[in-house]
């Protein structure tokens, strides 16, 4: 039976993704999709669905939601802090949201896009093969207090699962491979772009997020007049001051600045979820490395259902813990138990 | 065109991040290397082999995304190859079902208010450079950046004028700018480099439309000028009085 999930306050820049409209490149339109792909295979995971289906991203901050219907949800994506009717709900894991009931998600506590899942999917309206909002083409809108967003029919039952997310909220050491435009850059440049510890930008969004660093910006060989060539998510374009800028899932889909290398599409949330100001490392690998590396990601993504469990209610979100009786059954240490 | 076939250089087969091919059919923007891009890009397509998830162009080159899992580097290089070898890709004719379209524009003003710079730099007065890009039939040679969005080519040679280093803040949707020897005719409000030399009310993407996308690759366009008074009245029709004919 499909439901509803009304939305009562909405922070900035949520929006319906699923894994975005392959198939409209030599039209302009990127791919767009979840910032955070794995995110949507770890809800999906949760729920016992297909990845496919579409789920609310929440740009650094959350909002508060109400069940039209009973629904399954699932939270991952940054940590937010989140309650259903005021008792706290565990990050990662999935939960009955009863009808009528109020969920409500705060700020990230770390890293950027935090993501609500339900079961059966958001029913908002297909676009071009898919439901993902793409803010920069025009498609879809950011989500506002007001909106009913149909839910699917349900096909999974139910929850109290959890997930050990990968870490990934707190920046890190991407892994990039030689892309077209890498020759472009002397072997120095290559070497030093390596060596820097970057500062992701304050400014990022979907389309893609600024490479800060206290060192000199970085310069190709020579002219810079290379004949405008397609991009992809990853892709590290260096723009006109130096300063590397790498491309998310809402890039433009062709552009004419060089591009020093590309981040694996495994490495990606890990550089989306980078909250402004985390720290981020570029590693060339080579690209037998990257393949390998890629096969497997999707191999564990899709075993992911096996690796969740039942949650224990966390006892440090038990308002009334000390209503329980917690040490019935103790023994001095000396009996003989057999 | 002739002599410019007669020594093409050799495609080039390229990796794009961990997933991606591009065969490039030259490295800057000629005619053949268009060509050659569009008709390998539609050869592609059309045989949808196993694994491979995205084609797609740019100016000169055809763009490939597979599946790892379905798909190596050496086997697609290898199809890859194959497929250039069975003929001469520089001497593809245009795709077929293309269409002249001819898109209302006006030039100058205060609409348009870079066609005296663009003019300047072309080496020609305005009403001569009015006159010479309304003449001009140029072609959708690509659609990137953002959706819908031509680059339109090839202008008579003294059009061969650079992008401004300091960019425009704001160019408006349905702005028709110039630059290198093409015309970008804008889908969306953007930052530019291009000179804002003609302004249209068309929509190249409409997202509810049944056809979402108005200009398809190797589509003809000619742009006849108008006044502002004609364009605020083509504001209403969602193809900005845009008409096309038939070339197939």
């Amino acid at each position: 039976m499909s439901g509803s999930l009304t939305i009562l306050r909405a922070g900035p820049g949520m929006t319906v993704q699923d894994l975005g409209r392959p198939g409209w490149l030599e039209y302009g339109v990127s791919r767009g999709g979840a910032a955070d792909r794995l995110a949507l295979a770890e809800g999906a995971a949760l729920l016992g669905q297909g990845a496919e289906l579409a789920a609310v991203e929440m740009a650094g901050l959350g909002g508060e939601f109400q069940a039209g219907s009973d629904l399954r949800i699932a939270l991952t994506g940054a940590p937010m802090r989140a309650s259903i009717d005021g008792t706290a709900a565990a990050w990662n894991a999935s939960h009955l949201l009863p009808a009528g009931a109020r969920l409500t998600i705060g700020a990230a506590r770390s890293g950027s896009y935090g993501y609500l899942h339900v079961g059966g999917g958001f029913q908002t309206p297909v676009h071009l093969g898919a439901r993902s909002a793409h803010l920069a083409a025009g498609i879809g809108a950011a989500l506002a207090q007001g909106d009913v967003l149909e839910t699917g029919a349900d096909g999974g039952q139910g929850s109290g699962l959890g997930l050990t997310p990968e870490n990934r909220f707190e920046g890190g050491t991407v892994r990039v491979v030689a892309s077209l435009q890498t020759a472009l850059f002397p072997q120095a440049e290559l070497e030093r772009f390596e060596g820097t510890a970057f500062r992701r930008g304050a400014r990022g969004n979907r389309m893609g997020v600024p490479m800060e660093s206290d060192g000199e910006g970085f310069r190709p060989d020579g002219a810079r007049t290379v004949v405008s060539e397609v991009i992809v998510p990853g892709d590290i374009q260096v723009t006109g001051d130096g300063t590397p800028y790498v491309l998310l899932s809402e890039c433009q889909t062709t552009g004419g600045y060089p591009r020093i290398g590309t981040v694996l599409p495994c490495d990606l949330p890990l550089l989306a979820q980078a909250a402004a100001g985390a720290e981020l490392r570029f590693r060339f690998i080579p690209l037998e490395e990257a393949v390998e590396l890629e096969r497997a990601e999707a191999e564990r993504r899709a075993g992911l259902r096996s690796q969740c469990f039942p949650l224990i209610r966390d006892p440090r979100s038990m308002s009334n813990l000390l209503s329980y009786q917690l040490i019935s059954g103790a023994i001095a240490g000396e009996e003989d138990v057999l | 065109m002739a002599e410019e076939r007669a020594a093409p250089p050799a495609p080039d087969i390229r990796t794009v991040g961990v997933d991606g091919m591009l065969v490039s059919f030259g490295s800057r923007l000629s005619e053949p290397a268009n060509r050659a891009a569009l008709a390998f890009r539609a050869a592609l397509a059309a045989r949808s082999w196993d694994g491979v998830e995205e084609v797609s162009t740019s100016l000169v080159s055809a763009y490939v995304r597979f599946d790892l899992r379905h798909l190596d580097h050496a086997g697609l290089r290898a199809r890859l190859e194959g497929l250039l070898a069975q003929r001469d890709w520089y001497a593809a004719t245009l795709p077929g079902q293309r269409r002249l379209w001819r898109i209302p524009a006006v030039f100058g003003t205060e609409l348009a208010p870079q066609l005296p710079q663009a003019a300047a730099a072309a080496g020609m007065s305005e009403a001569e450079a009015v006159a010479s890009l309304s003449a001009a039939r140029v072609r959708v040679q690509t659609i990137g950046f953002a959706p819908g969005q031509p680059y339109l080519g090839e202008l008579p040679e003294a059009w061969d004028i650079p992008r401004q280093s300091q960019l425009t803040t704001r160019i408006p949707e349905g702005a028709l700018a110039v630059a290198i020897r093409q015309l970008v005719l804008f889908s969306v409000a953007t930052p530019t480099g291009w000179m804002h030399a003609g302004q249209t009310a068309v929509r190249l993407f409409r997202p509810d439309a049944e056809e979402p996308f108005l200009l398809r690759l190797g589509d003809e366009v000619q742009f006849n000028a108008i006044t502002p008074e004609e364009l605020q009245g083509l504001r209403r029709d969602p193809l900005g009085g845009a008409r096309a004919e038939d070339l197939s």
